[in-house]
């Protein structure tokens, strides 16, 4: 937990070969930090500064402007509960206040067993899956109070192996089933809203 | 105002609220306007540092032709035909709500805030601003001042995030250690955990602050603005003689804070000159002169200390039993009134103001010089040849910063280790220490080098070699000492290959101590004669003007502390001088003091050599009297006087008359004025100064000036007149024009500067020449000892000279001795960093803390000169070219 490790160091310098100028590498590599420690460690953060050659100071001022770039220890799962328009009609500040008394925290906190970190976060692009939430940015969709339940109990017993823990990166996808995509309408294949109709502006 | 019709070719004509300027190319609207009259507020923008744009409050309204709009003025160039109108109404809105905003989470806390009474926010907003603020929410709160290094605190609460403290970080100082961070709704300034803004150059973000947020330590809550009395000056910490204002309260010293002038300083200062303002109210500080009497140093009437001074010196058994050790700290006048008091009237040439840790003043003064100015022109190519200009001579290492980042500037380096500069460098080598002539030698030259040379790659000399052979023009050279443990004689025989080599390099001398180069200016130097003449060529000219003259060329400081070990020396005089701490062998300097029947010290505070003394005149030091000054350049400026000096200390050049009406005497001086006269009637290379200063000069004066000088043949006076001064010829007044004048000449041109004018043309060829550089051959290079090392000991800013000592905010900041090896070596010697090493010569060991450093060469061995524990002048010998030294495990 301080440093860069080896391999990581390794890792990083194929990550800054690939720019050509050593600084732009710094975000890459930001994350790789977090991936390794599951937040930024200022000896990290210090390390990366020498990697890409400019000064501490510079590398926090560029890592602190990024929300999901975390500077203090988090739990082993962030959960990020949306709480914006889509969701909060269909129960998201429910699930969120759900949320709060099953994990004994608010938002913003993490359990004392270090597990999980609760987060209220603004449209996470689910709306059609509202009330959604996100563990380490991995979707859950149309969670209900008692999916929400069993999610913890399944992290907390280990089952779900496609959750890593908090800063593992992979490439996270929404798998929207198909039928619940909105998919590509021409106009005038859809039905006239009933507003407008309603306004008798509906028939061209 | 110019006719639109005659536009200068570089010229772009604008109009600025009604009225049309001619702005130059390129110029920034915010510049134009200042320059011809029109005040536009702003906050972020600052003249020497690049416009960002931040902070909207030089929003004014704009027409290029396409309707006015509201632009921010120092982000826009002056373009033909361009209308801005600074009072509009929109102009005016505009302004109020900045003002407005920026107010909105500012505490205003003004009453006890230091910047309270000069604060740009304070001012602006009373001249621009809304009367009242339609914020009623609370204000945002923040830890009030959080230290952000040991010299500067911040209070966010303050800071309008102009960003102009980490632009003067990151492109003055290339010190990015304080940076936007939490950007976004919580911006704020601040620096990495735990590591501090330790910036040699920190207190400068202090003075550009528009606000209160950024506050030194040294000055929180001592003063209020319309308190303190203000005075420019010339900063005597190290010799780039930086023009500064010092600020006074209750006739004690407050602070010091940089002034902008166009060929040194930008404005900028080093902490170590601006904090400096503590030494001048160190309680170390003498009052009244000290004798020795059985107990110790005593405090003294000035009537007996001055007299046993006296008699001391008469009672030498001969002029050459006297040795004068020191003068750096003094003003050109002490200088010029000890000068006159030891060469003059006691005819002892055993007088030097450098201590065996500068370069002969042949080569100072010889050289042909380059200007700061001239060193950083626009696309120039430098060889850096000496100290590490950003420990020894930091605001030089700013100008030589911005001219390699900004303009075009390639700079080679030669040093035995890599410095704060090195970074810069197109090419950067380091020879062994002892062996930095042949590569010079090579460098210059135009041969391919193929070969390895002082254990510097085939390779990295001839990328150095290229990049000086890339120069279009001349190439300039910074020369000075990069290592005290490496003889001068090195440095001398470097000059003399690059002289030889390419003639018309000029050269730009870094010496370090304060008014060193006007002391050498002064004639304090053996074989030297005030006015930047040889004792040889000027004896004549001053045995007219002095009752005596030196009979012959004396010693340096190595000779004199020689002689005193010998017994030789009767009286030795310190005049600011800690040879014991300074001289680079501690050894012979030990023995030279010991050996000295006598010891008088004239300073400041005691020093570890003075307190040795046997007499100890108290001196008024720095902003306690007026004189000039000569920096590195050669360029003349005032001292002024801000506060009465403490007790009954007095400047030099009253000690100095005092010293000679008791020896017979009258040196001729009744105030500083009178000093200055004769240097500026007598010093060739100083003729007319005292005219030059009295019609003024913020920028400082180069000498020698352009003058007429008139030789009356019936009384031998000397008359010196510029272009247009009507003088007394027989006693009729009669306009003498240098034209005229140059016409009738048949005297003597040392540098085509001078006319000297006399029928008597044997007075007209006593004019002694200037100073003329004296090569060297080459030297032979010392054997390499493949078991041992080769010492480097080089300067920190911050040391345990008395200057940083008796600054308290400063004193903290000297490193302490170490030695600073490759790690590569670590193994074969057994030795780790942070574990402790002993450093070893035939003579003496120290016992230091070791550092990894990749900086440092192979088989080299960095130290540190005047640090806590460990003195590197304990294992230097001034009979060797170059210290060799063993590394030992400490048990």
């Amino acid at each position: 937990m301080a440093r860069l490790t080896n391999d990581n160091v390794e890792l990083a310098r194929e990550i800054i070969g690939r720019y050509p100028r050593p600084k732009s590498a710094l975000i890459p590599l930001l994350h790789l930090a977090q991936e390794q420690d599951g937040h930024l460690t200022d000896e990290a953060m210090a390390h990366i500064g020498e990697l890409v050659g400019v000064s501490s100071a510079e590398v926090l001022g560029t890592a602190s402007f990024y929300e999901m770039f975390k500077m203090e220890t988090v739990g082993r799962y962030m959960v990020n509960i949306c709480t914006n328009i889509s969701c909060q009609l269909r129960g998201g500040e429910e699930l969120l206040a759900h949320a709060e008394k099953t994990l004994g925290i608010r938002p913003g906190q993490t359990t004392s067993d270090g597990l999980f970190t609760l987060e209220d976060v603004e449209c996470i692009a689910a709306c059609t899956e509202a009330p959604c939430l996100q563990v380490n940015y991995r979707y859950e969709h149309r969670i209900s109070n008692e999916g929400f339940d069993q999610l913890v109990n399944d992290l907390r017993a280990g089952r779900r192996s496609d959750i890593p823990s908090h800063g593992v990166l992979a490439e996270v996808r929404q798998h929207i089933p198909e039928d619940r995509r909105a998919g590509v309408v021409t106009p005038e294949d859809k039905a006239v809203p009933v507003w407008i109709a309603a306004a008798g502006e509906g028939d061209k | 105002m110019a006719d639109s019709d005659v536009t200068p070719i570089d010229g772009v004509a604008v109009e600025i609220n009604g009225v049309e300027v001619i702005a130059h190319k390129g110029e920034l609207l915010i510049d134009a306007a200042e320059r011809t009259g029109t005040y536009i507020p702003r906050f972020c923008y600052h003249e020497r540092m690049k416009p960002v744009g931040m902070c909207r409050m030089c929003l004014v309204e704009v027409d290029t032709g396409r309707g006015p709009a509201l632009q921010p003025s120092c982000m826009i160039e002056c373009t033909p035909g361009m209308k801005a109108d600074t009072e509009s109404a929109v102009t005016k809105k505009a302004q109020d709500g900045i003002l407005e905003f920026l107010l909105a989470n500012h505490p205003l806390d003004c009453p006890v805030c230091d910047k309270g009474g000069e604060c740009p926010l304070q001012d602006q907003t009373m001249a621009y601003g809304p009367g009242e603020s339609r914020f009623v929410e609370e204000k945002r709160h923040k830890e009030k001042p959080i230290p952000i290094s040991d010299l500067v605190l911040l209070d966010r609460e303050r800071c309008i995030l102009c960003d102009r403290c980490t632009r003067f970080a990151k492109d003055v100082a290339g010190d990015p250690l304080i940076h936007f961070i939490h950007r976004g709704n919580n911006t704020e300034v601040n620096t990495f955990p735990d590591e501090p803004f330790a910036s040699y150059f920190s207190g400068n973000t202090v003075q550009i602050c528009p606000v209160g947020a950024l506050t030194a330590s040294t000055y929180r809550f001592k003063a209020r603005p319309w308190d303190l009395e203000t005075t420019e000056s010339t900063c005597q910490t190290c010799s780039v003689g930086c023009r500064i204002s010092i600020d006074s309260s209750r006739d004690q010293v407050q602070r010091f804070a940089g002034v902008d002038i166009d060929p040194v300083n930008w404005g900028w200062l080093c902490d170590k000159g601006r904090f400096s303002s503590e030494v001048v109210t160190s309680d170390a500080r003498l009052s009244v002169p000290l004798v020795r009497d059985g107990s110790g140093l005593v405090a003294a009437k000035w009537s007996d200390a001055l007299n046993r001074f006296a008699s001391a010196l008469d009672n030498a058994s001969s002029a050459q039993s006297i040795g004068v050790i020191g003068g750096s700290r003094l003003t050109n006048e002490d200088a010029y009134a000890w000068s006159k008091l030891f060469k003059g009237v006691l005819a002892t040439d055993n007088v030097d103001a450098q201590l065996g840790d500068g370069l002969p003043a042949h080569v100072v003064l010889g050289l042909p010089s380059a200007t700061i100015d001239e060193v950083c022109a626009r696309g120039g190519t430098v060889l850096l040849l000496g100290p590490d200009v950003k420990e020894e001579l930091p605001v030089l290492f700013l100008r030589l910063r911005h001219a390699v980042v900004e303009d075009g500037v390639t700079l080679v380096e030669v040093s035995p280790r890599s410095s704060g500069i090195t970074s810069l460098a197109a090419a950067s080598v380091h020879p062994r220490p002892g062996e930095t002539a042949d590569v010079v030698s090579a460098l210059v030259g135009s041969a391919v080098i193929d070969r390895e040379i002082a254990g510097v790659s085939a390779a990295e000399l001839e990328s150095a070699r290229a990049a000086l052979s890339a120069a279009t023009g001349p190439i300039t050279v910074v020369l000075g000492r990069a290592s005290l443990a490496e003889s001068a004689t090195v440095t001398v025989a470097a000059a003399s290959s690059i002289l030889a080599a390419r003639p018309d390099t000029t050269f730009l001398s870094a010496l370090r101590r304060s008014n060193v180069r006007g002391a050498l200016d002064m004639g304090l130097a053996p074989g030297l004669l005030p006015g930047r003449v040889t004792l040889e060529d000027g004896a004549e000219w001053y045995s007219e003007v002095w009752p005596a003259v030196p009979s012959a060329t004396g010693l340096d400081t190595e000779g004199i502390l020689r002689a005193a070990a010998d017994g030789r020396i009767d009286v030795l005089v310190l005049l600011g001088a800690d040879p014991l701490s300074d001289f680079p062998d501690a050894d012979l300097a030990e023995r030279g003091l010991t050996g000295a029947r006598t010891v008088l010290a004239v300073d400041t505070a005691l020093n570890s050599s003075s307190k040795r003394a046997d007499i100890v005149l108290a001196a008024a030091g720095f902003a306690e009297k007026a004189g000039t000054t000569t920096n590195i350049e050669g360029r003349v400026s005032t001292l002024s006087q801000r506060v009465t000096p403490p007790g009954t200390s007095r400047a030099d050049w009253m000690l100095a008359a005092e010293v000679s009406n008791r020896l017979g005497t009258d040196l001729g001086f009744e105030n500083f004025a009178d000093v200055l006269a004769e240097i500026s009637a007598v010093a060739p290379a100083y003729l007319a100064l005292d005219q030059a200063i009295a019609e003024g000069s913020p920028d400082g004066i180069l000498l020698p000036l352009d003058v007429v000088v008139i030789i009356d043949e019936d009384d031998d006076d000397i008359v010196v007149v510029d272009e247009t001064v009507t003088v007394s010829e027989d006693g009729a007044e009669v306009d003498v024009t240098a034209d005229v004048v140059a016409e009738e000449s048949d005297g003597d041109d040392p540098e085509g500067l001078i006319e000297i004018i006399a029928d008597d043309s044997d007075v007209a060829g006593s004019m002694p020449p200037f100073v003329q550089f004296e090569p060297i051959d080459e030297i032979a290079s010392p054997p390499v000892d493949s078991y041992g090392f080769r010492l480097v000991a080089s300067r920190k800013l911050y040391d345990q000279g008395t200057l940083v000592q008796s600054a308290p905010s400063l004193s903290p900041l000297a490193p302490g001795s170490t030695v600073s090896l490759n790690p590569w070596e670590f193994d074969r010697l057994g030795v780790a960093a942070g574990g402790r090493a002993i450093v070893r010569t035939a003579r003496a060991s120290v016992n230091v803390t070791v550092q990894a450093d990749a900086g440092v060469p192979r088989g080299v061995a960095a130290m540190i000169v005047n640090q806590a524990d460990g003195r590197v002048s304990d294992l230097v010998s001034v009979d060797e070219l170059v210290a060799e030294v063993r590394i030992e495990t400490a048990p």
